[in-house]
This record gives C-alpha cells, structure tokens and sequence, in this order.
C-alpha cells in the first residue's frame, strides 16, 4: 500500500458507482463517507455497501478509510462495529475528541481480537473540526497508539466558533499552525480541510501552498478533478530536490573531514537543514522523482 | 425466517439497483426482475439475489428488483438492506 497521504479523497458511501470507481481516480487515500454525504434514512444502507465493496473491490493501491458517523449518535457505534470486521486501513472519527479515541480504540481491541486481526491493524485517524477539539488536540493524537493523522475540518470549525469561512482562509490560520505542530511533534500527518469550489483550480493551488507552508503534510479533496492539482503541490520542485542533494552530498564530505557543520554557497548547514534535505530527497524518492 | 412488512433498499441511479420485499403467505421466495442487461446477465443477476435470500434463512417473501447495472456487491448489500427494513 502507498503510505503517502498527499490526497485523501472523500467519497460518498451510498453511491455503488462512486465507490466502484474510487480506487482508480489517483488519490492516495480515499474517504467513503458514512456521515455528512449519506441521509439519516440511509445510514443502514451505506453501511453494508460499503462493507461489501471492500470486502468485494480491489483497493490495494490506495488507504481505505471510512469515516463513521459521530458516537455520540445512534449510528457511530454500529459503524464501527460492521466496517472494523472487514478490516479498512482506517476509521476517520469525525468531531473528535479525547473520550472518543479512546472508545473507539477499545472497540477495535476487542473486534479485532474476535476477527483474528492484528492487534492494532486498523487506524485512526482524528477529524478536528470542534473549538474544543483544536485546544485539544496534541492530547486526541496522545489519545490512542492507533491515531496516524488529523483531518482538519475547517468548514464544521468555522461554524462552531461562530465565524465566517472564507476563500482566503485567514480565519483558520491558527487552526492550521496548530493542527501541524502537534502532529509534527507526534509524528502523524496533518490533512489540511478541503477546497470546496471545485471549479477554481488557481485557488486550489494558493490554498494548498498555503496549508504545505504551515507544516500541513496533505489535503483532503471533495472532487478527483482536485487531485492532480494538490499532488503537485507537494511534490518538491526540480530545483528543490537538487539543493537537498546537494546539501545531502556536502554533508558525507564534511563528516568525512568530522565536522558537525559546514557551509554551502556560503550558508550554514546545520542538523535542521540536513533533516529538512532528508526529507524533501525521501519524498521526492517515494514519488519516484529520483 | 420471515419478513413481517414491505420495504425497499437502493436506486434507480446508474450502477444501483432498486429491491423491493414483501411478505407472501405461499411461504416460497418469488422474483421480478427488471434489468437494463437481462439479456446478458439475467441468469446471474437471478442468482445472486436468490443466494442471498437463503443465507439470510428468508422464507415467504416476493422480490421485486430493477436493476441499473449494478455489480454483485451492490445487488447483495441492496437484497440485505430491504431485508433486514423488513423484519
């Protein structure tokens, strides 16, 4: 399976066409919906379409995650209970919170103890989307060893602190800083909210640097037209992964010679720039660009 | 096992099906089919509704399916879910 998590795709859960074609659009992951994108009379339904499509569909090439229905309403424990026994790589929890996590961590010890699973198979990751939630959320991560991402849900968190969203996204500034910090010090990916006009590519693109500047590791999309767009985002430019080669090359020199740091065209070169080198050169390897 | 009330699951959207089930006294399983690929696959179509009936142990019940082109699983998960509205 590709671990990258540039893209995770939402797809709604009750539409057998959608799901047929989800593997195939070139997200990374794909998020087949149980919540927002499937009416209450129709909670039962998706549910068993989307457990017999990924017990039936080859998703071998992308992360399933299915993102259950909040626990605290009728339909979020059942969810768990049917898509945790066809083993999806991952549960989005959506409005999470510690309690939650830590719920849903419990009900997968003990599903996948009675399916013969691997202890701790199944993923979380934590949709942060509550004011609560964003204060919150370094203990949501801390909250299971399961948990390998956040999604920040900037449309759900606007509305809950009673603000306006916008296109420029000012207003989840800080929802973002945090959102990236936290996983970067826990070392999970931070998925950045999606962009919800689905015909304005340019401002995809501003929208997605924007979150990659801030330390956001990926983004959700809501249409596969959106996909190529964000991959190119964060895929390291030409000129990007030649520095970091180079400054990876000049690092063998100089420990060569034993010394912890040196320069290159007159800069300092130092462990927080070897890492970041590292880093881009790993990406830029997993995506076959060198 | 029986159905005690008349209920449906799916679509007529591209790729879906739509089923409707309903109790019957003669205690037998009987099936419409409508399809927009009888012809080729009728027969199959057929089948995997039947199955499904029995591995959910239903007796006593009439099946009224229109198929838009759906794929096994979707035919299987839309039988289930209008089964299990109607118990």
């Amino acid at each position: 399976m590709n671990k990258l998590r540039r893209s995770m795709l939402f797809m709604p859960g009750n539409n057998p066409g959608m799901l047929q074609d989800a593997a195939i659009l070139g997200a990374d992951s794909i998020i087949l919906d149980l919540e927002d994108a499937v009416s209450l009379t129709e909670k039962d339904s998706a549910r068993i379409l989307v457990r017999e499509a990924i017990k039936t569909i080859d998703y071998s090439q992308v992360e399933v995650v299915v993102r259950v229905n909040p626990l605290d309403t009728e339909f979020g424990a059942p969810d768990v209970d049917m898509i945790a026994r066809v083993k999806p790589d991952t549960l989005l929890i959506p409005k999470a919170d510690e309690e939650e996590i830590k719920l849903v961590d419990k009900m997968l010890n003990a599903i996948e103890k009675e399916e013969g699973f691997e202890a701790g198979s199944v993923k979380i990751m934590a949709l942060v989307e509550t004011a609560i939630g964003l204060e919150n959320v370094y203990n949501i991560i801390k909250a299971s060893k399961r948990v390998v991402g956040v999604l920040l849900g900037g449309e759900d968190l606007t509305s809950d602190l009673g603000i306006k969203r916008t296109k420029e996204g000012e207003e989840i500034f800080y929802a973002r800083n945090k959102v990236a910090t936290a996983c970067r010090a826990l070392k999970v990916d931070s998925i950045d909210t999606p962009f919800t006009d689905t015909n304005d590519y340019e401002g995809l693109e501003r929208d997605t640097a924007k979150a990659k500047s801030l330390g956001l590791t990926g983004k959700a999309a809501i249409n596969p037209r959106q996909i190529d767009v964000i991959h190119s985002v964060f895929a390291p430019t030409e000129a990007e992964l030649k520095q970091a080669m180079r400054i990876l090359a000049a690092m063998k020199e100089a420990e060569k010679e034993g010394k912890g740091v040196f320069s290159l065209d007159g800069k300092m070169v130092d462990a927080p720039v070897i890492n970041r080198a590292k880093t881009t050169v790993g990406l830029g390897q997993r995506l076959g660009l060198i | 096992m029986n159905i005690t009330k008349v209920a449906k699951a799916g679509t007529l959207e591209s790729n879906d099906i739509l089923i409707m089930v309903m109790p019957n006294d003669s205690g037998d399983v009987e099936l419409e089919l409508e399809s927009i690929v009888m012809k080729q696959f009728g027969e199959v179509i057929r089948n995997v509704i039947l199955n499904k009936v029995q591995e959910m142990g239903i007796e006593g019940i009439t099946i009224k399916a229109q198929d838009k082109g759906a794929l096994d699983y979707t035919i299987g998960a839309r039988v289930e879910t209008a089964i299990k509205r109607a118990i």
